[in-house]
């Protein structure tokens, strides 16, 4: 019972990481119908970001925030220079270009930071708390679950309760009507885009201290938020999210009681995704896409 | 999709004449071609017939992956992973039961073409982006798979196999990497045979409807299911027959021959070389995987890749239908030129 506990969890703390992410996809897939490929790159560069600041002497929490707002910034100037030219453009073309910035940006950081494995400063204190009698958990891993907590609460506050989120919800429902009644729809998908890359910059910060940070990091928790986002439904921000921490239980669990359950966990993600889209396209909570003939 | 206006469904009746007084002509063109990639055989040396089989078993690959892609319109991500199986095939066949290595691509083929009517069974109930998603996770977890214990046995493990080719017999007066480009070209001039002919015959055809409208198709007698089924296992024969060639050509296959970036590549070189240009287009992207990536090492060496995606964006801005489009509106231009003079 300590043991599932334990694991359960370790699960819920990188399934809200998963959730992050997912709901960056959902974010960008809803208001133009493309998976962002790079999301998970983008996410790991914004990492190397706060781990730079660190290391220039600046403390974890303030780093982090700073982080933040540069991710936010450059993901906005991102898609202006770089997707928005290809908004007209064939899907197989749009995919081709999120390749391309896949790679670029996996590039890059590696070309900056060079590719060894390096440790990264958890957000949180040291060592662990007993939560019961045998039941140790290390902070990092409530804190992680604390903060994506707090990021999704937050986010669904601002979807749901604020102007700006109101009109950003109305920009990627409907295009055409939100111009009309006034909404600058270029300037809300541009916005999107930077808080995707925003909140992903604190999923990338919370996982980095648990995997360590390399360019690499970024593939696992991309394929996860996938399976995660799918599974709850790639229309509906809060189906993705729980779909994320999910996700998570389950990559926990398997990886615990099942003999090589760590060495297959991306199949894992692959039988989910595939199962998923055969079952139940439209995912839990994912609004059944009809069209007329 | 809108992918009509990619390719030329409608053809108007002059251009129709043209193609058709044309055709003896481009018959001789593909034939004087083909013997120039045979000639070369003698012309080439060493690292240069190392580097043309290894763009030609890509180019192989990537053209059953543009039959796919841009004919019947269905995107994938994952193909890696049927080359990497054909290429472990291969590597099997010579290593355990010593087969002469230019038989291995028809096994290779053979075992890769049950391997996709297994995945492509459910995947092809997918569409357009979804199909895009499943076979990037794909791609995401082949990798790991072929590094897991479970394929370790077989393969030679983390460590790798090296392949042990014996060269073609004494009379023909080839040597090893000679008689490897032989057996490339010929994999790729019968390759380059069949798929321009099941493109441009009834197959094609139906594939595209299915592209354009599936409901149309559907109704016009057309059985949507079985066109998509056979360019997904063309594509993934060509992918794994691809894969077993390169093995040859490289000589040495190890789980971390087929990294993430493969399925990248070889979905780079269809989009890069040229969508619904069956021939060239592969030709162009294949050379551009395998050539490109040395460029760019040397432009700015720690972010060769950087440059490499920078490469495949502004590609992509200028041409959506790629290298064979830009070459496609050079020819025009210089045709134009000519004409007016």
């Amino acid at each position: 019972m300590t043991f599932f506990l334990e694991q359960l969890i370790i699960g819920l703390s990188s399934g809200g990481i998963y959730a992050i992410m997912a709901l960056a996809l959902v974010m960008i897939y809803k208001s133009t119908g493309h998976v962002n490929l790079a999301q998970g790159e983008m996410a790991v560069f914004s990492t190397f970001i706060a781990w730079s600041l660190v290391q220039m002497g600046v403390p974890i929490w303030p780093a982090i925030f700073l982080t933040m707002a540069v991710s936010f910034v450059g993901a906005i100037v991102l898609e202006r220079v770089v997707v928005r030219p290809f908004a007209e453009a064939d899907d197989l073309v749009i995919v081709a270009v999120f390749v391309g910035l896949f790679l670029g940006i996996h590039s890059l950081a590696g070309a900056i930071w060079k590719y060894e494995v390096k440790p990264f400063p958890s957000a949180f204190s040291d060592g662990s708390v007993n939560l019961m009698q045998d039941l140790s958990i290390r902070i990092h891993t409530l804190g992680s679950l604390a903060t994506t907590g707090a990021v999704l609460a937050a986010t669904w506050f601002f979807f749901r309760y604020t102007r700006l989120g109101l009109a950003l919800r109305a920009a990627a429902d409907n295009h055409e009507s939100s111009r009309l009644v006034g909404i600058n729809v270029s300037f809300m998908l541009a916005l999107g885009w930077g808080l995707a890359a925003g909140i992903g910059a604190v999923a990338g910060v919370m996982i980095a201290p648990v995997t360590f940070l390399d360019p690499g990091m970024g593939l696992a928790p991309l394929i996860f938020a996938l399976a995660g986002a799918l599974l709850g439904g790639i229309t509906s921000p809060f189906g993705a999210a729980l779909g994320g921490l999910i996700v998570g239980v389950l990559e926990a669990m398997i990886s615990a009681n099942v003999h090589y359950g760590i060495e297959y966990r991306e199949l894992l993600a692959l039988m989910l995704i595939l199962s998923v889209l055969l079952v139940r396209p439209a995912g839990l909570f994912g609004e059944i896409v009809t069209r007329r003939v | 999709m809108a992918m009509h206006d990619l390719d030329m469904t409608h053809v108007n009746p002059e251009t129709r004449k043209l193609t058709k007084s044309g055709l003896p002509l481009a018959r001789l063109g593909y034939g004087g071609a083909a013997l120039a990639l045979v000639a070369a055989t003698g012309v080439l040396e060493g690292y240069e017939l190392f580097l043309a089989s290894a763009i030609l078993s890509y180019a192989i690959a990537a053209m059953g992956l543009n039959v796919l892609m841009c004919y019947n319109g269905q995107l994938s991500l994952g193909h890696g992973a049927f080359f990497a199986i054909g290429a472990s095939g291969a590597a099997i066949c010579i290593d355990r039961f010593a087969v002469h290595f230019a038989l291995t691509p028809i096994i290779a083929g053979v075992v890769g073409m049950g391997a996709g009517w297994l995945i492509g069974k459910p995947a092809l109930k997918l569409e357009g982006v979804y199909l895009a998603l499943a076979t990037f996770g794909l791609a995401i977890a082949t990798p790991t798979v072929l590094r897991s214990d479970l394929f370790s046995e077989w393969t030679g493990g983390v460590q790798g196999l090296f392949l042990l080719i014996n060269p073609a017999p004494e009379w023909t007066g080839l040597d090893l990497d000679q008689s490897i480009y032989v057996a490339v070209v010929l994999y790729f001039l019968i390759f380059a045979f069949v798929t321009l002919r099941l493109v441009r015959g009834l197959n094609g055809k139906a594939w595209i409807a299915t592209r354009d409208n599936p409901i149309a198709a559907r109704a016009m007698g057309f059985d949507v299911t079985r066109a998509k089924t056979r360019a997904f296992v063309f594509s993934v024969l060509a992918c794994s027959v691809g894969g077993a060639l390169s093995a040859v050509a490289v000589q040495f296959v190890a789980p971390d021959s087929f990294p993430f970036f493969l399925s990248i590549s070889l979905f780079t070189a269809v989009v890069v070389g040229g969508l619904c240009s069956p021939l060239v287009g592969p030709l162009l992207g294949a050379s551009f995987i395998v050539m490109v990536p040395n460029l760019t090492e040397e432009i700015w060496q720690g972010g060769s890749w950087a440059v490499y995606g920078a490469f495949i964006i502004v590609i992509m801005a200028i041409q959506p239908r790629g290298l064979a489009g830009m070459l496609a509106w050079v020819r025009a231009k210089v045709t134009a030129t000519s004409n007016n003079d």
